[in-house]
């Protein structure tokens, strides 16, 4: 009962986050209830007991991916989202899409065996055994994502630097404008 | 006790208002945001999963997709940025064009 009753309290938040992401019309408040959405989710990991999840969805995911996202809003100063016109197409494929949709939602819930279920900390997800599986069976794989996140680093880096930024390095190397100037007026003299 | 089906239903809810955001939202920055939250409700369905079947590889999962999620939120704000430079804005209705 009591874990039902917590499921449904940050099931109502997580959800409530979603809504308000799409709600909002600036960047700003659709990020923060972003975070409201991942801080939820990690508290629903610690009900089904994966607490190193929870621990990185926290570190990682409402931290550092969250801070990119802000620093980059007010970076680029973004501003209120324009309104655009929905077009009918939109209507006459989403209303009958949604519908079906909600049918086969009701209908999967109503045919579920609803008697067993996860129970509190149903299977320990602590760092340790975490770190067993990460380094001994997913060792390969753990491996090829450190050498992806280099290579998202470097293209990161390439992407976000200026272009001229390279060709006013070589400029530099010459004499600026104004004491060419300077010098061809004091051969005139 | 809390069904397994419950868990499905809220990870396939943050999925569909992913998908939703992803496609009514005009704002660049906040269709990526859309693709984080479609990414947190797979990650739901997998730890409950991992709970469900009494294995530990669907947390391990979760850690790779963190990982992957964290490599695109670098790469796309990149792209952002440069998109942003070239075309003063971030409306994605503006940007329909391969060259300037």
């Amino acid at each position: 009962m009591l874990h039902l009753t917590l499921f449904l309290f940050f099931g109502t938040i997580c959800v409530a986050g979603a809504i308000n992401l799409l709600v909002q019309r600036h960047p700003i408040n659709s990020a923060l209830s972003l975070v409201v959405v991942m801080a939820s989710l990690a508290a629903e990991y610690l009900l089904l007991g994966a607490e190193f999840v929870a621990a990185v969805q926290v570190i990682v995911y409402a931290g550092a991916i969250m801070v990119l996202f802000v620093f980059v809003i007010m970076l680029l100063n973004a501003g209120e989202e324009a309104r655009s016109g929905g077009s009918r197409i939109a209507i006459l494929v989403g209303v009958p899409g949604v519908v079906i949709g909600a049918v086969l939602v009701a209908w999967v819930l109503l045919h579920t065996d609803t008697s067993q279920g996860l129970a509190i900390g149903a299977l320990p997800g602590g760092p340790v055994p975490i770190a067993m599986l990460l380094f001994h069976d997913f060792l390969l794989p753990f491996e090829v994502t450190s050498i992806l996140i280099l290579i998202a680093i470097m293209g990161a880096v390439v992407l976000a630097s200026r272009p001229e930024a390279g060709a006013r390095r070589k400029e530099s190397s010459a004499p600026p404008e104004e004491t060419r100037e300077l010098v061809a007026a004091g051969k005139d003299h | 006790m809390v069904p397994l089906s419950y868990y499905l239903l809220l990870s396939g809810i943050l999925f569909v208002c992913g998908v939703l955001g992803f496609l009514l939202k005009r704002n660049i920055i906040t269709i990526f945001m859309s693709i984080e939250l479609m990414l947190n409700g797979v990650n739901l369905s997998f730890v409950a999963f991992a709970a469900h079947w009494q294995r530990l590889s669907g947390q391990v999962f979760v850690f790779f997709v963190m990982v992957v999620a964290a490599a695109e939120a670098a790469v796309g704000l990149a792209i952002i940025i440069a998109v942003y430079r070239t075309r003063e804005t971030l409306n994605v209705d503006q940007v329909n064009l391969l060259k300037l």
